[in-house]
């Protein structure tokens, strides 16, 4: 077991609590590298797909496990993301500019949004940014001189510094580098005024305003950063899936982030990332098995969204920590080894906050 | 002249008239304890002093300066720091992280600065650390220090409350029933602890409190309240043993009682 000894403040705010971390997490980045260089373009297409779903829940992160707000039109801003970089690209701007203008674009949105959403909290900001995300929807749709509509959008192939980002790999290690970014960023706003400030509306609002900490500004902020961070996943997106059609951006993919942030752990940035990891494989994973899956349940339409929804709530139900819960419980089982306590993996009952529990 | 005045303060919830024109003062230094039964308006007081409910009239003034219509996240920046009668500290957030957050009034690091973690928000961050530990320090919650809220003892709780108010560097703070909940050493502990907030950091307190033994013990003045009015008002002993106090808390005359 490892006991830290703390001599300077520095320590607490260095984003590596020990030198352990920088060797997990530098070798890590090394596998991350060098992955493309041992498998297959397919393995390495789904990886970068599982690091652009991490870069948007770890934005839905900030927004849900962080400041305590709910959001179902999340798929919106990835949308909003993707047209923005993907109309611009076609218009002959550069992707180096058109994947930032795409983060800020729908990072303005999520403020407009979430301006007029400050006052409700539970179901009833649920229901507002499910309306929303709807309406967005249709805007994709009917707004076809420039989205295309219905025929869809040819996304064109991004170049950077000159360099043809055409394969799978291309898309890889730029998603790499993003998703990299943006854990960056969430770690330097929890470390800062803003990320306690947002803890501190999650955990009690009058309180909160009570230590001085304006209400609305934060929660417009959390929104913003939020979608900000999903718009920059929605322009990595778009060269994903390389052509965009507006039924994509749908409430199942909302529900898809949700999913990652409540199955990865609420209010933790692993957990997003975790999340994210699920999220993409068990897709993957219900198309190995479903061919040996008795009774035919395996050809049974909705199998998916169903069993995600299944997920969904038996996480919330008896693992309320999620997937980085568990990990926590693990790593603690290991560390403390014989001296496992009955109540320190004891089930909490936190059950994700909402109008009628308080 | 006096730090924190209340000029004919009233609220009314529909027909109720939870606070009627009170009007009381606290001088720079003293310690104020606000008392009477339940339902009295004592709580109501401090909402109105912390900008959470809106005065139906009257004014609150503060250091000179009238706050009535303040916003109340504004409330801490002019030095007025609160407790709550049931604890409303941050229970996901480590005990450290609690008292950073009421160093929030204090922070002006800039948005750009916090997300890039800048120099400049380095230095602030470890000023304020400093502050927190001082803090730490003087409540003796060493130990504690990196225990999310949810997993301490309502009492250290209650301590821990009153440091995250202690954190904002108040001229004045409002302790919403400082000993609810508390056993009889813990109550004798915060009353030791009031009494060096008021003479070691010259922080001026009103306080609404049941336990007549802590009131006694740190209070220069008491003001006794009842259905939103004042009954009465002066040092802790005219104040118990004023007439209309007795009857409040007895109800009726001695004699109907018998």
């Amino acid at each position: 077991m490892r006991y830290l000894f703390r001599t300077n403040y520095n320590q607490d705010l260095s984003l590596a609590r020990h030198g352990g971390d920088y060797f997990w997490y530098g070798l890590l980045l090394v596998i991350m590298l060098i992955v493309p260089l041992l498998m297959g373009e397919f393995y390495v297409g789904e990886l970068g797909g599982v690091f652009i779903f991490a870069i948007a829940g770890v934005g839905l992160m900030l927004l849900v496990g962080y400041t305590g707000l709910i959001s179902l039109g999340h798929a919106a801003f990835l949308g909003i993301g993707a047209y923005v970089n993907s109309v611009l690209l076609a218009k002959g701007v550069p992707f180096v500019i058109t994947l930032p203008i795409a983060g800020l674009f729908t990072a303005a949105c999520g403020a407009a949004i979430g301006l007029p959403t400050l006052r409700m909290s539970g179901l009833y900001l649920a229901i507002a940014t499910l309306a929303f995300g709807s309406i967005v929807g249709t805007v994709f749709q009917k707004w076809s001189s420039v989205t295309g509509g219905f025929d869809g959008f040819a996304v064109p192939t991004p170049t950077i510094f000159g360099v043809g980002l055409d394969g799978a790999t291309g898309i890889y290690y730029v998603s790499l580098v993003v998703l990299i970014f943006v854990l960056w960023i969430t770690a330097n706003i929890l470390r800062s005024p803003m990320g306690r400030a947002m803890v501190a509306i999650r955990d009690s609002e009058v309180s909160a305003q009570s230590m001085g900490i304006h209400l609305a500004r934060y929660k417009a902020i959390a929104f913003a950063i939020s979608a900000g961070m999903t718009g920059l996943a929605g322009a990595l997106f778009a060269h994903y899936v390389r052509f965009l059609a507006p039924d994509a951006f749908d409430v199942l993919l909302s529900v898809q982030f949700v999913t990652i942030v409540f199955v990865g752990g609420l209010g933790s940035v692993q957990g997003a990332i975790f999340g994210a990891l699920f999220v993409r494989l068990l897709p993957q994973f219900i198309a190995i098995v479903r061919d040996d899956l008795p009774f035919g349940i395996g050809r049974m339409p909705g199998l998916e969204p169903s069993l995600f929804g299944l997920v969904l709530v038996l996480v919330i139900l008896f693992q309320p920590g999620g997937i980085n819960g568990i990990w926590q419980k693990t790593k603690h089982w290991f560390t403390a080894f014989p001296f496992k306590r009955q109540t320190s993996s004891r089930r909490q009952k936190s059950y994700a906050k909402s109008e009628r529990l308080r | 002249m006096s730090l924190f005045q209340a000029d004919q303060i009233a609220v009314r919830f529909g027909g109720i008239r939870a606070v009627d024109d009170v009007t009381f003062h606290v001088d720079k230094g003293e310690v104020f304890s606000i008392i009477g039964p339940n339902g009295a308006g004592k709580t109501t007081i401090f909402n109105l002093i912390s900008r959470i409910y809106n005065s139906t009239s009257g004014t609150l003034t503060f250091d000179g300066q009238d706050f009535t219509k303040m916003p109340p996240w504004q409330v801490a920046g002019i030095g007025i720091a609160r407790t709550f009668q049931n604890i409303e500290l941050f229970p996901n957030a480590s005990l450290l992280q609690n008292l950073l957050i009421g160093r929030h009034c204090h922070s002006r690091a800039g948005f750009l600065s916090q997300l890039a973690f800048l120099p400049s928000n380095r230095r602030a961050e470890i000023k304020h650390r400093e502050k927190a530990e001082e803090v730490i320090a003087f409540l003796g919650l060493q130990r504690h220090r990196d225990t999310l809220i949810a997993n301490l003892p309502y009492g250290v709780r209650k301590v821990v409350e009153l440091g995250r108010a202690l954190c904002i560097e108040p001229k004045l703070l409002l302790l919403d029933e400082p000993s609810s909940g508390l056993n009889v050493e813990e109550t004798e502990g915060m009353g030791f602890w009031i009494e060096d907030i008021k003479k070691d950091l010259g922080i001026t307190v009103i306080m609404v409190e049941h336990d007549m033994a802590l009131v006694n013990q740190v209070s220069d003045r008491v003001m006794a309240l009842n259905y939103g009015k004042v009954l009465a008002m002066g040092t802790p002993r005219e104040v118990q043993t004023h007439p209309e106090v007795v009857k409040a808390y007895l109800g009726g005359e001695l004699e109907d009682v018998a």
